[in-house]
């Protein structure tokens, strides 16, 4: 892909720009007089119409990816006469003509210009070279799919440079080219290098020095195991592996809630960090499962394939939810071990490399056989659930065994019926019963609408509202108070046959919204406003501040409609006889019209007001209702809610609440985990035709693909099968992509630009020797990653200066070469590191679930779904970046500037832009503002800075760069610093808020702030110099 | 120099552009040198520079809106006809439903007479200027996978959306502002997340940068408290001073991209407060959309999208969510919520196609609206929900689009009694895609991106223009 890009702009540069533009044109615009059969028309065969006439699927009998057989035709004879296109089969079909089907069925059908090739190619005489004529197998054996064979290291001229035989074949290949390598990078560059591509951190100033000051002859080597055994080298190398596996801590799509699997993540970093060989690695991830005895640690491994995402949304079709993960884990798996793009084999025979729509569903049966149970999931839906691994401690286990015992002990004494309960039950039924008579209705001398609706008094002093039905609407409602004392004002909403469905509110539904109430009374001391301590209700929804609400109900269930009612208890005790209540109901909701049709107030001096919503609207009825006459449901209905509510049971209840949250408290760990079912039949999948869910064809059984290797003599095709299927060493691909993707992270770029793709697509390697030395190198070694990385470090080609020449610029730009060293921004979690670490702000813990440091407000904003980001208390906010929480839908923002993925699918390379969004971000960002105040104080307070304002720069510089400023630098600092001191003396007030309220780091007297403010400047410029934000 | 000679290839492709007739180049080419393979547009003279396409997040109901059926209305109640719906998957309907008649009214209006309902009074204006789709249909009836769909062209998020693929082929024509601008209202983001608006396999350049409506309206646009203009400034002089001494000695060209990123960040930090200073639009305008500045709204959104184009942004997406009106709840059904979300949409939308109108940007600017679904003719009643709502429904739904090349005052496409199936040119996610590609210019099938050993295109393999919505 990007050789592409190159090759392009290389090509403007030599004049031939204008050709550019037709870079989709077909293939006729650009072919000169004569035919190319590899070059014109094989790939065309190849697009449209190996899909069906190939080895895997001779449609018609016909095959066209082999010279003899598209000689001999299909079922109705030879379709290529040499010579004599216009009487060739094969153009009639690709025209459409003799009344037949026109070729390709059903695909994009060949372009003018494509036809005219192939008639073309068939008027010169069919011309097939034998190097193409694709005898063997159908397909020519593409170099990625043969094994590779350990090359011999070849000779150098200069072999004074030469350090290991990496630099061999780097060397060779320059001296072909006539270019010398680079000189070696200056100490300082090679610690930094060195430690930003082992532990991701930068290294500190001692660090450096002593370093610099090491003359052993073995300073680097011993360097580069200290780097290797650092417990941050798992971090560093969990990364790339975590992209690779899509690790994130939600689920992705719609609700993307949380999920727990941070386990995994950790996992992965303490398997670098122990250095397990990759074909462990690959078989615990795919199968620890199944290993005999799993270890805990092996069980967590299969997170792996738990990554995938998981649908939330009601309307989800299981099947077609998990076939989705089937397909992730397939895909998932190609990409990462096979270097190949599964993916186009889903739908149809892959028409570029050897994989048939078979093979990929024979894949996909292995992964068919999973253990899953089906969970209801909210209130409609059914969904598969996967294993989930608890991970209690000893200590958590046995205190969750007790407190499940007693929470079940209570439950059951929470739903028997006793005799000393049953009356109780008869008591409490009675008072609520009883407590209307405390109520006395108040007789309106006035109500009003303020919206235009209708009001009229009716007989029972109850209020029926008709006529206009406007969007919005007060009552406004006056009558005397008939005693003193007033403890409690009561609204009843009542149903009434004139409004919509029978009421009691003026919606279409016969709903109602009540936004605010507001009581006042009215007495000769003039009006006062009575304030109320609280609402009770004994239906709908009370106080959602989200919208406004003081009250509303939803009548529409009911069989006939109820009245409600709804108390709301004063602050204290108001009025006396003769005065006057002024009641104002605000009715004013998100969808207007939602008025109430028919109420009443009341007004009550009870000390014991809230008796009357004592039970809920529908049981008001029940109770109402004799006990001889109530229908066994009803009696049961009563008796469950009483117990909710029973005085006698309150100590019970409060204590199964204090236990169920002590059981959330204990905070056992879970993580997501495979597990296979017990099967006696070999898996199966379906194929699915197109690729699509909703079209099933043939059944396959689990295997894997034709075309490589068999599965080793004595596995089963399960996943334990395939995972040591992957790692066999007769696997062609496994060790160059794994090493290809390895060197990918120290030059920029893999041997295999595509490192995605090593398919017939895929770019070319810039070096085929070397990947196959190192490829046999690395499975010979055991699968050592640690031994991988030592030998790639150790080597003189990574040792070189990055700085270009400008004979190299000129001679290869994009240093496909290696003349020299690889210098490029760093990705999205170091650029937060080395602003932490420069800082002193980092925290070097380890592991442990993820964090959330710093985040802009309102950046997570999910349907369905209240979920906030509460940002971590101390040092939880300054961990690595690898350690912030990723949520699918809403990436941390700064981490997504930078390039870093969102993890929903597995990614293998990410690209590396250059934008104004980072620099705002690097600049800006309260996180990495942050880090400049705290690298100011740290500057200005540490002994090892110095106390002059030169020795100073020079440490700062130094905690973000590793090497000393030359004297042009430092003359620019010191210039920039004295320019932010003379401003900040003229804008104190600027430095003062500039420095921050709360002392970040070292704490220093406040008096220094202009010196600070000068100095967080100079450190914000300094964390976001090009050289603190690349790895030269 | 080679630094030089690359800022000569920059300029060469620069001019080149032009010569084409683009005038522009995408700021992020203009960054960076090793993406400026992008751009690989117009492949003919485009009818429309920008596009403006207004996302109803969760599926307006077309049968309440837009397409009207009286069938509907006679069989209200009756149970569905069983041969519509065997076979059938639905998100939320069990069992066999009943047909559900629309309780809003329908009229007439403009020349072209296109029917609306009385939802819509301020769509009812410009009718004229619009065409309507009545037979899109699409292959998801869930929302995250249907709006990644509709955005991406496929279900499975990893593909460019649609804004990703004209920036990456057209670039913006503006070099303070990003190409590709996303502005959100109504309930929280889509359901698809911030995927909807992905670049995919593209580069990251090319996605959508979201637009604020609170707090900074770029994430990190302020300065920190206490960082004057003028001390933001004395630091990029000296960070630049800085990176150029060291390019001096690395000689690495992306240096000075970097340098360039950075000035370009400072004047966006002017540039974009003022693009989004509502408050300056004078007053006629403000009510004509039902601006208050300063309160977060989708009129707010609509009128930045307006300023937006008139600066050159290439795609502005406004997404509102909210029109998921199952009618489980009296919140999501379509007699009050449905209502509810018109009042909040209704005027500004209108109000935007008017204001471009009649500033002659409509020619030049494509106003879409819809969302990734249609909803069911039969009432769902999730649960025995007495709540009137509909389900998700794929097979059927409308949109509408105008300006920028698309015929005005057309219906396009038919459903049949009860707004079921479509009976009369049929319209998918591709056939949209590769029509709004069209208008800007791009063949769909050319404008591919080469990933994992395959050509991509927004369109996979299918997409037809849909020749007659065009002018």
């Amino acid at each position: 892909m990007l050789s592409q890009l190159h090759t392009r702009a290389a090509l403007a540069a030599v004049g031939v720009g204008l050709a550019l533009f037709s870079l989709s044109a077909s293939p006729a615009s650009q072919t000169a007089n004569s035919v190319d059969f590899e070059r014109d028309i094989q790939p065309i065969l190849k697009a449209s119409c190996y899909g069906c006439h190939s080895k895997a699927q001779a449609a018609g009998q016909l095959r066209l990816d082999s010279k003899n057989a598209a000689m001999k035709g299909g079922i109705s004879g030879p379709v290529i006469q040499p010579g004599r296109a216009s009487e060739s089969r094969l153009v009639h079909r690709l025209l459409g003509l003799g009344g037949e089907k026109k070729m390709p069925l059903g695909g994009k059908p060949l372009s003018e210009e494509q036809v005219a090739l192939i008639r073309k190619w068939i008027d010169a005489g069919a011309p097939w070279p034998a190097q193409a004529s694709g005898e063997d197998d159908g397909l020519p054996k593409h170099w990625a799919y043969v094994k590779p064979v350990r090359p011999k290291v070849p000779e150098v001229r200069n072999k004074a440079w030469v350090r290991n035989p990496i630099d061999n074949f780097v060397l060779a290949q320059l001296e072909k080219e006539g270019l010398s390598p680079s000189p070696e990078a200056l100490r300082e560059t090679l610690i930094r290098r060195l430690s930003l591509d082992l532990t991701g951190l930068p290294p500190s100033v001692a660090e450096v020095d002593q370093f610099l000051a090491d003359k052993d002859p073995n300073a680097y080597e011993k360097l580069v195991d200290r780097l290797l055994a650092s417990p941050h080298y798992g971090e560093r190398w969990a990364r790339p592996w975590l992209d690779l596996a899509r690790y994130a801590d939600t689920n992705g799509y719609e609700k993307d809630r949380r999920r727990s699997i941070w386990k995994y993540r950790d996992w992965v970093i303490q398997a670098f960090n122990k250095d397990m060989p990759f074909d462990q690695f690959t078989i615990e991830q795919i199968a620890g499962d199944m290993l005999p005895n799993p270890t805990t640690d092996q069980l967590i491994a299969t997170g792996f394939h738990r990554n995938t995402m998981f649908n939330e949304e009601g309307g989800v079709d299981k099947e077609e939810a998990h076939w989705e993960n089937l397909v992730d884990r397939v895909n998932t798996t190609g990409t990462i071990w096979l270097g190949t793009t599964l993916a186009c084999a889903q739908c149809h025979n892959h028409k570029f490399d050897p994989f048939s729509i078979k093979d990929y569903y024979r894949l996909m049966a292995i992964f068919n056989n999973t253990r899953r149970d089906v969970r209801a999931y909210g209130d409609t839906s059914t969904k598969f659930v996967e294993p989930e691994l608890e991970l209690p401690t000893p200590e958590q286990a046995r205190k969750r065994e007790q407190i499940r015992s007693e929470i079940s002990a209570l439950e059951q004494a929470l739903k028997t019926m006793t005799p000393e309960l049953a009356s109780e039950k008869a008591q409490w039924e009675r008072g609520v019963v009883e407590a209307a008579a405390d109520w006395a209705a108040l007789k309106p001398a006035k109500a009003v609408s303020s919206g235009g609706s209708t009001l009229a008094v009716q007989k029972d002093s109850s209020i029926l509202a008709s006529g206009q039905n406007p969007e919005t609407d007060d009552y406004i409602v006056e009558a005397k108070i008939p005693q003193r004392g007033i403890t409690a004002l009561r609204l009843e909403a009542l149903p009434d046959p004139s409004l919509p469905r029978g009421g009691p509110g003026r919606d279409p539904y016969g709903n109602f919204f009540l936004s605010r109430v507001d009581v006042e009374l009215l007495s000769s001391a003039g009006a006062k406003k009575l304030r109320i301590r609280k609402v009770l209700a004994d239906d709908g929804r009370l106080n959602d501040k989200k919208f406004q609400q003081l009250w509303s109900v939803d009548a529409s269930r009911d069989e006939k409609r109820l009245p409600r009612q709804m108390v709301l208890l004063l602050d204290a005790p108001a009025g006396s006889p003769g005065d006057t209540v002024r009641v104002t109901l605000h009715q004013t909701s998100e969808f207007g019209g939602q008025g109430l049709g028919r109420f009443r107030l009341s007004v009550t001096s009870s000390p014991e007001p809230e008796r009357i919503v004592g039970v809920s609207a529908k049981l008001r009825s029940v109770l109402e209702t004799p006990a001889a006459r109530r229908t066994e449901k009803q009696e049961k209905d009563l008796t469950d809610y009483f117990l909710t509510v029973a005085k006698s049971l309150e100590s019970k209840r409060k204590r199964l609440t204090a236990l169920r949250k002590e059981l959330d408290d204990l905070g056992i760990v879970t993580t997501l985990v495979m597990g296979e079912a017990p099967t006696s039949k070999p898996p199966s999948a379906i194929i699915r035709l197109r690729g699509s869910f909703t079209s099933p064809g043939e059944t396959v059984y689990a295997g894997v693909p034709e075309n490589l290797h068999p599965l080793a003599e004595g596995d089963s095709p399960n996943r334990l099968g395939l995972a040591r299927w992957l790692v066999s060493k007769e696997n062609p691909l496994v060790a160059r992509v794994t090493v290809n993707r390895i060197w990918e992270q120290y030059f920029g770029r893999g041997i295999v630009e595509t490192s995605e793709d090593f398919g017939t697509q895929g770019a070319r390697p810039s070096h085929p020797e070397l990947l196959d030395w190192l490829a046999t190198e690395f499975v010979e070694n055991g699968w050592s990653f640690k031994k991988l990385h030592r030998l790639i470090v150790t080597s003189a080609t990574y040792r070189q200066s990055s700085a270009a020449t400008p004979e190299l610029l000129e001679k290869d730009p994009y240093n496909r070469l290696l003349a020299r060293g690889a210098r490029f921004r760093v990705e999205a979690e170091m650029i937060r590191d080395i602003a932490l670490a420069a800082s002193g702000l980092l925290s070097r813990k380890i592991g442990g679930p993820s964090v959330f440091p710093y985040q802009p407000e309102g950046i997570w904003d999910i349907p369905y779904n209240d979920d906030k980001w509460e940002e971590s208390k101390g040092e939880d906010r300054y961990r690595r970046g690898i350690y912030t929480f990723i949520r699918r839908t809403s990436p941390y923002p700064s981490m997504l500037t930078f390039d870093a993925p969102s993890r929903e699918v597995c990614v293998v390379r990410r690209v590396r832009t250059n934008t104004p969004l980072q620099a705002l971000t690097a600049l800006n960002d309260p996180a990495f503002f942050e880090a400049a105040q705290a690298m100011a104080r740290r500057v200005l307070s540490e002994k090892e800075a110095g106390a002059d304002d030169s020795s100073r720069a020079i440490y700062a510089f130094r905690l973000c760069t590793s090497r000393r400023p030359t004297q042009e630098e430092l003359n620019q600092l010191l210039a920039g610093l004295r320019k932010e001191r003379d401003y900040f003396a003229r804008h104190e007030d600027e430095a003062e808020r500039l420095v921050g309220q709360q002392p970040v780091g070292s704490a220093l007297p406040q008096a220094q702030k202009v010196e600070l403010a000068a100095w967080t400047m100079l450190s914000n410029v300094l964390l976001n110099l090009d050289e603190t934000l690349s790895k030269e | 120099m080679q630094g030089e000679q690359l800022k000569a290839i920059t300029r060469r492709y620069f001019f080149e552009k032009s010569a084409f007739g683009i005038g522009s180049v995408a700021l992020a080419s203009l960054l960076n040198e090793k993406l400026f393979a992008g751009n690989p547009g117009p492949h003919f003279a485009p009818k429309a520079k920008s596009i403006i396409y207004l996302f109803m997040a969760g599926g307006p109901s077309q049968l309440d809106l837009f397409d009207h059926k009286p069938k509907l209305n006679q069989f209200d109640g009756q149970p569905c006809p069983e041969e519509l719906i065997k076979g059938e998957r639905f998100a939320f309907i069990k069992g066999r439903p009943q047909l559900l008649g629309t309780p809003h009214r329908f009229s007439r209006y403009g020349q072209s007479g296109a029917e609306l309902s009385n939802l819509l009074p301020h769509l009812a204006r410009i009718v004229d200027d619009v065409a309507f789709i009545k037979s899109l249909h699409t292959t998801q009836f869930n929302h995250a996978p249907a709006q990644i769909f509709m955005n991406t062209g496929h279900q499975v998020v990893g593909r460019p959306s649609m804004g990703s693929w004209l920036t990456y082929g057209l670039g913006s024509e503006n070099k303070d502002l990003p190409g590709f601008v996303v502005l959100l209202s109504g309930k929280n983001q889509p359901d698809g997340g911030k995927s909807c608006w992905g670049s995919g396999f593209l580069p990251t350049v090319y996605q959508g940068v979201e637009f604020r409506s609170q707090g900074d309206p770029v994430l990190f646009l302020s300065n920190p408290d206490g960082v004057s203009a003028e001390t933001r400034r004395r630091s990029l002089d000296l960070l630049g001073n800085l990176n150029r001494t060291r390019f001096s000695v690395t000689r690495d060209p992306e240096i000075e991209t970097r340098i360039a990123a950075y000035e370009m960040a400072y004047r966006m930090q002017s540039s974009v407060p003022e693009l989004t200073d509502l408050s300056k639009e004078p007053e006629s305008i403000r009510k004509l959309y039902g601006v208050t500045p300063g309160r977060p709204s989708f009129a707010n959104n609509c009128l930045l999208a307006r300023r937006l184009v008139e600066r050159g942004v290439r795609f502005v997406q406004l997404y509102h969510r909210g029109w998921d009106t199952h009618g489980a709840s009296n919140n999501e059904d379509i007699v009050n919520k449905l209502a509810s979300l018109c009042r909040e949409t209704d005027q500004a939308s209108a109000a935007l196609v008017q204001d471009l109108k009649q500033r002659g940007l409509l020619d030049s600017t494509i106003v879409m609206w819809g969302g990734e679904f249609g909803r069911t003719p039969m009432n769902e009643a999730r649960s025995g929900s007495k709540f009137l709502g509909r389900d998700h429904h794929p097979r059927a739904f409308t949109m509408w689009l105008a300006g920028g090349g698309i015929k005005p005052g057309v219906t396009i496409g038919k459903t049949d009694d009860v707004g079921y199936n479509i009976v009369e040119d049929p319209v998918s996610v591709h056939d949209l895609h590769a029509t709004i590609l069209h208008l800007m210019g791009i063949d769909h099938t050319k404008l591919t991106f080469r990933f994992q050993g395959r050509e991509f295109r927004l369109t996979d393999v299918e997409g037809e223009v849909i020749r007659k919505v065009i002018v």
